[in-house]
């Protein structure tokens, strides 16, 4: 007898969770999938295209559908070693086929070479290039990505990469390359 | 926690007792050094560089260009927002150079300088004194104090008239005497020899702030300059002058608001949230030469110590004034140094410059010029022992050899967690290390890493809001196009079935009237070999038929397109009127053309139609190509260019009249125009739609 009421007892239990959850996975359904999401925030949003792929949460989503991680030159090793981290993948060295890992660079336009033809305009992903037609165009320095993208179709090539200069507050301490801009920390006692 | 009260904290200090804070050390003070004698006043360098930015905040507007005049105490830089303070001439001078310059920063990274060389005559800039500053408004006097550029001399650097023009109520106005970093005797000094004008500063805040109590801490290691402020405070019973037991760091502002009052910051908030705004002496000082004596901050007091100068002392340095000038008069003793070392700041919180040639700035108290046996540098650096001895040092308590062992690995977010940010860099770890690890090294590395990669994070952020802002702009602009050309289709259609059901004989005679021209131009192209005299009328009339025709269709289509785009208001009418106007032209043109130089006319014919195709061919290619560019190929595009086209042949049929070659050369000419022109109309239409 006891053995039935325990039997129905666990029984009723069972039912009474599988119902709850079954319930809860409708209810709180995740709509989109995370996991694209932190991929997404680990890339470094250039939106160069370099990798393949339109922009870099298309690369993220394919990432998520099992594309190889090594693709972002932007990215470099340091977020080749992020993503291996989030995915659970092995970190390779960069894939080469897609460009090297350079340092950061930003697009400058040389003002009175401009023609004022708007084709690097439309190129630019982020919208960080200003002008109109038949006037100069300039690049919104703080917006840029440094992807690239606006150089090819400039018909005139007045459109040049320099690379961006460490200033006050971007400086890193780095103690072994400048000992001379170490701290004394400690007197002799 | 229940923080003290007003009352029991000035019963408390009536008595002369003080809290305490946790950790702290006590080094070496080596006072004695340089606090012997008198502040100096140095001769004047021969090039000032004075930096544009010397505070927390950003630059000012530069006012002066290269070759200009300046007088002393002239604005350089204006201030045009909040946090931006403007710099001073030191000296009446000729501006030698706007450029780039090496500042006092570690990095050794230069900045926007403005190099003045000075004339010698020492001309000061008018000066404007309120004595009467209590009739003042109070904002006119926090905007006096923001234009005579004067920031926090401790060492942060923090604009002073956003402290001086806070809306919270004060309940304590700290001075900050203490100065405990070890060497340094600049607040030392001044104390001793400007008590009085100090005091008027102290007045001068009372007045802006409202404070209900005032509080000048110095340490105990002081005691001249206690003496000179009580005795200057002799008959200001509402002024407290509170002795503060040594110990490094009491100086910082929260350790001392703790030490006096008993109350903890918050650690993401500020000291106005327990009630306390704290100046240091320096800062009250410049406060009254702005105010009283009209004279911006262009000089300071800086100590100049350490066993390789043999003159070591204070000095009245102007700001801008470069360091080594500062330690040539102080006499440099190169034989003390392997290799040349110049810390500026204390030996706790300083930073070794890598340039002799780095300015003098306005958070700049001391130089030190240690001898060889003076400091160690951490370089004998052992393995952590873990005995916890930081731990026990750390005022803020942190938990030092956690952070170390995080900062080591890079494991940042882990170092973060053990509240990394709190940490204000005194050294007090590093100082009691048996193991010789200097630690806040390590600190510094991973705040400026961490600080970098959140820019870079935070300039991602932005980057991807932008792109996906401008994705959704593609997207709704081919949305709306895709809809303009539906509804552009649906009125054409709705034009030609009209037409259709009320124009049959229009279009019977344009059906008539293309096969005419078909043939035409069969027969053309057959007969222009053909002997000219006997094909000349057939010739002549093949043409008229192609003309007609040609221009019909051009005015047929346009109709169309103006019904279209005028929607159902009588766009059969139209179009019927479009028709018979296109007849009625075709038929003038036929009747005035007259039968002459057949074969010229012919050829002419020929180029004519040639140079129409290619118009219409450019402006295809341009159509083509500005849609291909804008990923989204705008339908609508080539259609008018195509009618930009259509409507240039048009021209240069309407242009054939013309009689002998001399007349066709123009109509060639005028043809290349309209080409040209159709070419432009087709562009600016395709970029009007990519845009």
């Amino acid at each position: 007898m006891s053995m039935t009421v325990a039997l129905i007892t666990v029984g009723l239990l069972a039912l009474a969770f599988g119902l709850l959850l079954g319930y809860a996975s409708i209810r709180f359904k995740v709509e989109s999938d995370p996991l694209v999401d932190q991929i997404d925030e680990i890339l470094p949003q250039t939106q160069c295209g370099q990798c393949g792929y339109p922009g870099c949460r298309p690369y993220a989503e394919a990432i998520a559908n099992g594309d190889e991680i090594n693709k972002c030159p932007p990215g470099g090793e340091a977020t080749i070693k992020k993503l291996a981290d989030l995915t659970g993948k092995e970190a390779k060295s960069l894939d080469a086929s897609h460009g090297e890992e350079d340092i950061k660079k930003v697009a400058f336009i040389r003002e009175d070479e401009c023609i004022g033809c708007t084709k690097c305009i439309q190129a630019c992903p982020v919208d960080a290039i200003l002008g109109a037609a038949k006037h100069m165009h300039t690049v919104l320095t703080n917006e840029c990505t440094g992807c690239d993208l606006c150089v090819d179709p400039c018909p005139v090539d007045c459109i040049d990469m320099v690379p961006v200069t460490t200033t006050t507050s971007s400086w890193r301490w780095d103690f072994e390359q400048t000992p001379r801009g170490d701290i004394p920390v400690k007197m002799v006692s | 926690m229940q923080l003290p009260q007003f009352e029991d904290i000035i019963s408390r200090l009536g008595k002369g007792q003080t809290w305490s804070f946790s950790g702290g050390v006590h080094p070496l003070g080596n006072k004695h050094l340089s606090n012997q004698t008198c502040t100096v006043r140095p001769p004047l360098p021969e090039v000032f560089i004075v930096p544009v930015r010397q505070h927390i905040g950003t630059d000012g507007k530069i006012l002066v260009s290269e070759g200009d005049l300046v007088k002393k105490g002239q604005p350089l830089t204006q201030s045009s927002q909040a946090f931006a303070v403007p710099v001073h001439a030191p000296t009446s001078g000729t501006v030698i150079a706007i450029g780039d310059h090496v500042t006092a920063h570690p990095s050794g990274l230069s900045e926007t300088c403005i190099q003045i060389k000075p004339d010698g005559h020492e001309t000061w800039d008018s000066l404007e004194v309120s004595t009467n500053y209590t009739e003042l408004d109070k904002r006119d006097l926090v905007a006096q104090i923001c234009n005579a550029g004067i920031t926090g001399m401790g060492g942060a650097g923090f604009p002073t008239h956003i402290k001086a023009s806070g809306s919270k109520t004060v309940e304590f106005l700290i001075i900050n005497g203490i100065e405990c970093e070890p060497y340094i005797t600049a607040d030392d000094r001044l104390m001793r020899e400007q008590s009085a004008s100090i005091l008027e500063g102290i007045d001068i805040l009372t007045h802006l702030l409202c404070p209900r109590a005032v509080v000048i801490a110095i340490e105990d290691n002081k005691p001249d300059a206690f003496e000179a402020i009580k005795q200057a405070c002799q008959s200001r019973s509402d002024i407290h002058v509170i002795a503060v037991p040594t110990k490094y760091p009491a100086g910082g502002e929260k350790q001392l608001i703790q030490i006096l009052t008993g109350r903890e910051v918050p650690r993401d908030g500020l000291p106005i949230d327990v009630g306390v705004t704290m100046f240091n002496v320096g800062t009250c000082f410049a406060i009254a030469d702005a105010i009283l004596r009209g004279k911006p901050l262009i000089e300071r007091i800086v100590t100049v110590t350490g066993k390789a100068v043999e003159r070591p002392g204070n000095y009245w340095a102007c700001i801008g004034t470069p360091v080594n000038h500062l330690l040539k008069v102080a006499g440099y003793l190169s034989d003390k140094q392997s290799q040349p070392e110049v810390i500026m700041g204390g030996p706790m919180m300083g930073f070794t410059l890598n340039d002799a040639a780095v300015p003098v700035v306005k958070i700049t108290n001391c130089l030190l010029v240690p001898a060889d046996d003076e400091l160690t540098h951490g370089s004998n650096e052992r393995a952590c022992i873990r005995c916890s001895a930081c731990a026990d040092a750390c005022p803020v308590h942190l938990l030092p050899q956690q952070l170390f062992w995080h900062s080591k690995a890079k494991e940042y977010d882990k170092a973060q967690d053990y509240n990394l940010f709190d940490c204000i860099e005194c050294g007090a770890c590093a100082y009691v290390c048996p193991s010789e690890i200097p630690l806040v090294h390590y600190y510094r590395k991973a705040k400026s890493d961490i600080r970098v990669e959140r820019d870079e994070r935070n300039k991602a952020d932005k980057a991807k809001a932008r792109f996906e802002a401008r994705k959704a702009r593609l997207e709704r602009e081919k949305l709306e196009r895709e809809a303009k050309h539906l509804k552009a289709k649906e009125a054409r259609l709705a034009a030609t079935d009209n037409k259709a059901s009320t124009s049959s004989k229009d279009k019977v005679a344009a059906a008539l009237a293309r096969a005419k021209a078909k043939r035409a131009e069969q027969s053309a192209t057959a007969d222009t070999k053909v002997d000219t005299k006997e094909t000349a009328p057939t010739a002549n009339d093949n043409k008229k038929a192609a003309v007609a025709a040609a221009i019909a269709r051009a005015k047929a289509k346009k109709a169309a397109q103006q019904a279209s785009q005028q929607g159902d208001s009588s766009p059969a009418k139209t179009a019927d009127t479009a028709d018979n106007t296109a007849d009625n032209s075709a038929d003038n043109t036929v009747t005035t053309e007259p039968p002459q130089d057949n074969v010229v006319d012919a050829q002419a014919e020929k180029k004519k139609r040639v140079a129409a195709a290619v118009a219409r061919a450019k402006a295809k290619k341009a159509a083509q190509q500005a849609s291909q560019q804008a990923e989204t190929p705008p339908v609508q595009t080539p259609d008018t260019a195509g009618s930009a086209a259509d409507n240039s042949t048009d021209s240069t049929v309407t242009t054939e009249p013309s009689q002998d070659t001399v007349v066709d050369a123009q109509a060639e000419k005028k043809k290349r125009i309209a080409a040209a022109v159709a070419k432009a109309k087709a562009k600016k239409a395709a970029q009007e739609k990519n845009k």
